[in-house]
């Protein structure tokens, strides 16, 4: 009865699998071509857009899209500023900025987010205080935090800090609330402590929306960053970063410098995100099959 | 792994559970009682939401009796100033939709039991899982997770899961009710063959007449709501069965006899249900 589920007997004679180079493989990655193309497709729109009224008249010009720089106009921008010193300080600041207010927050928010799923007096006492500070967007905290923290970048690390926190708590209490009874009452069949409970079922449990969690607060964190740098307008302490550096572009009136910074924000982000789904891929292998 | 023969007798007795939700008293099960002896294969039919379900908690400890008492081998479980039982290993429950950790793999799944219980090394644990798993016809997938596996190999790794921990009675709660008929049937002679091997106590939840009768001992029928013995089969079809089993005669005598009693507690429960909508 058990043969059942044998493997089949090795009668045919099994077909090795078609050995691919590294280079072959990113060559027939279809995924790829595709993205390649849409970027392609949207910056040619991109250039007609904008030079519409050059090549076919002033009185066939698109409303507003003709004051947008073509894409390139903005590559030569970019490529006088990418030897600038000052272009990858904004780089480096800010995403100095992301990352200790988003791991500072991951730091406070999983244990915060994990003791309000697990304990119900500490749910009672922090949960109505945290609902009310939830609602109140980031940027509200400026003012305040100016005035509170004795430094522009402390403030700006406050602020960031805070963009996430909210978000990573809210998730990884869903989440651990989430968390199927049949699996904690599974456990304690089989005799796992309360700490086998925790460690074993609740904590792998609720690792899917920790990640969602920190995949959503990093996107939130660079939102804030950039806005927290345009307010702070730069200056000796905590100035600089991408978001100063659009602003002071829009200050010099160069439409193509802002949108180099408008890109450099987007690859910023694209490459934080990627980071958490190739961490989150890499700790979660159970996850991949999805 | 050891046969039992002296050991996993159930007493069941006038166990009576209310649920009481703001003061609605909804009383699930009514002065049930019912005896299983050691190593006997137990199915309980009922209709669908007739209790069934609350009995296997109580006995399981998940959640507590209003009145009557459960005694496992003699010991109370549960009863008059013990209403909720502990959990604990020696009963073993298996998931309607299965609850295998989807963060293990299979072989750590299985080890897990003993690796909490600390009755194992490590080591000793996932050597006995694999081992396990092998025999269950699972050698091949004892690194993959449940997500990789098919439903049919999720379940039989979820038997073996609890029974590493060597349980007196094995508490099955519609186990096999999502899959299709073929699978179902490998499902079973893969059960029956556990059993044969290991003789342990079989508390099984189901709503498959064909099931019942084709696994069980003894086939209980209950009332819907609330939960009472309506009427005890006895199957004495002798074991080895294998599927030529169910075109038998005096299968068909015994399938008619359940359904008759299980018919008319179906109708009950579906004008109760039209009742409650109306």
């Amino acid at each position: 009865m058990t043969d059942i589920a044998q493997p089949s007997t090795p009668a045919a004679t099994p077909v090795p699998p078609r050995r691919r180079g590294a280079l072959q493989k990113l060559w027939q990655n279809q995924t790829l071509w595709r993205g390649i193309t849409a970027i392609i497709v949207f910056l040619v729109l991109w250039e007609i857009g904008a030079r519409w009224d050059e090549w076919f008249g002033k009185e066939w010009m698109i409303p507003g899209v003709g004051l947008i720089p073509p894409p390139t106009d903005v590559a030569v921008t970019w490529l006088d500023v990418l030897p600038k010193a000052g272009y990858w300080e904004s780089w480096v600041s800010s995403f100095r900025r992301v990352i200790s207010g988003f791991l500072m927050a991951m730091l406070l928010g999983i244990p915060f987010g994990l003791m309000l799923a697990v304990n119900k007096y500490f749910r009672d006492l922090f949960f109505p205080p945290f609902e009310i500070l939830r609602p109140i967007p980031p940027l509200a905290w400026v003012p305040a935090s100016l005035i509170f923290w004795p430094t522009n970048e402390m403030s700006i690390a406050f602020i960031t800090f805070l963009g996430a926190f909210f978000t990573i708590v809210i998730n990884v209490l869903g989440g651990a609330r989430n968390i199927d009874v049949r699996y904690l009452r599974a456990a304690q069949s089989m005799g796992a402590s309360q700490w086998d409970l925790f460690s074993k079922i609740i904590l792998p449990g609720t690792l899917p929306s920790i990640f969602t969690g920190a995949a959503v607060g990093m996107g939130i964190t660079w939102e804030v960053v950039l806005a927290a740098e345009m307010i702070s307008g730069g200056g000796t302490q905590g100035g600089g970063g991408l978001g100063f550096f659009i602003w002071n572009s829009y200050m010099g009136g160069s439409l193509e410098q802002i949108v180099v910074g408008m890109i450099s924000v987007g690859i910023a982000g694209y490459l934080s995100s990627s980071a958490i789904r190739a961490i989150g891929d890499w700790y979660m292998p159970w996850k991949r099959l999805f | 792994m050891a046969t039992q023969k002296n050991r996993g007798a159930l007493s069941i007795r006038n166990v009576t559970k209310i649920y009481d939700p703001e003061g609605v008293n909804v009383m699930a099960v009514d002065d049930c009682s019912m005896e299983i002896a050691a190593g006997e294969v137990c199915m309980i039919v009922g209709p669908s939401g007739c209790g069934k379900t609350t009995l296997l908690n109580a006995i399981a400890g998940f959640h507590s009796i209003t009145h009557g008492e459960i005694l496992l081998d003699g010991e109370l479980l549960c009863g008059p100033g013990k209403p909720k039982a502990d959990q604990g290993a020696e009963r073993m429950v298996v998931f309607q939709h299965g609850a295998l950790f989807p963060w293990k793999t299979l072989a750590e799944n299985v080890a897990y039991g003993p690796i909490v219980q600390r009755t194992m090394r490590k080591s000793e644990a996932f050597e006995k899982a694999r081992d396990m798993l092998a025999e269950a016809g699972l050698g091949d997938v004892v690194t993959k997770y449940p997500g990789e596996v098919s439903s049919g190999m999720a379940r039989r790794a979820e038997i073996v899961r609890a029974l590493i921990n060597d349980p007196k009675v094995l508490l099955l709660d519609e186990p096999y009710r999502a899959m299709d008929a073929l699978t179902k049937s490998i499902m079973h002679e893969s059960l029956l063959e556990t059993y044969d091997r290991t003789k342990v106590t079989i508390f099984f939840i189901t709503h498959d007449l064909e099931e019942a009768i084709f696994l069980g001992d003894k086939v209980h029928v209950v009332t819907t709501r609330p939960c009472q013995l309506k009427k005890t089969v006895s199957v004495e079809i002798p074991r080895p069965r294998t599927f030529e089993t169910q075109s038998s005669e005096e299968f068909r005598v015994l399938m008619e006899e359940v359904n008759e009693a299980v018919h008319e507690e179906a109708i009950k429960a579906f004008q109760a249900g039209e009742r409650e909508l109306a």
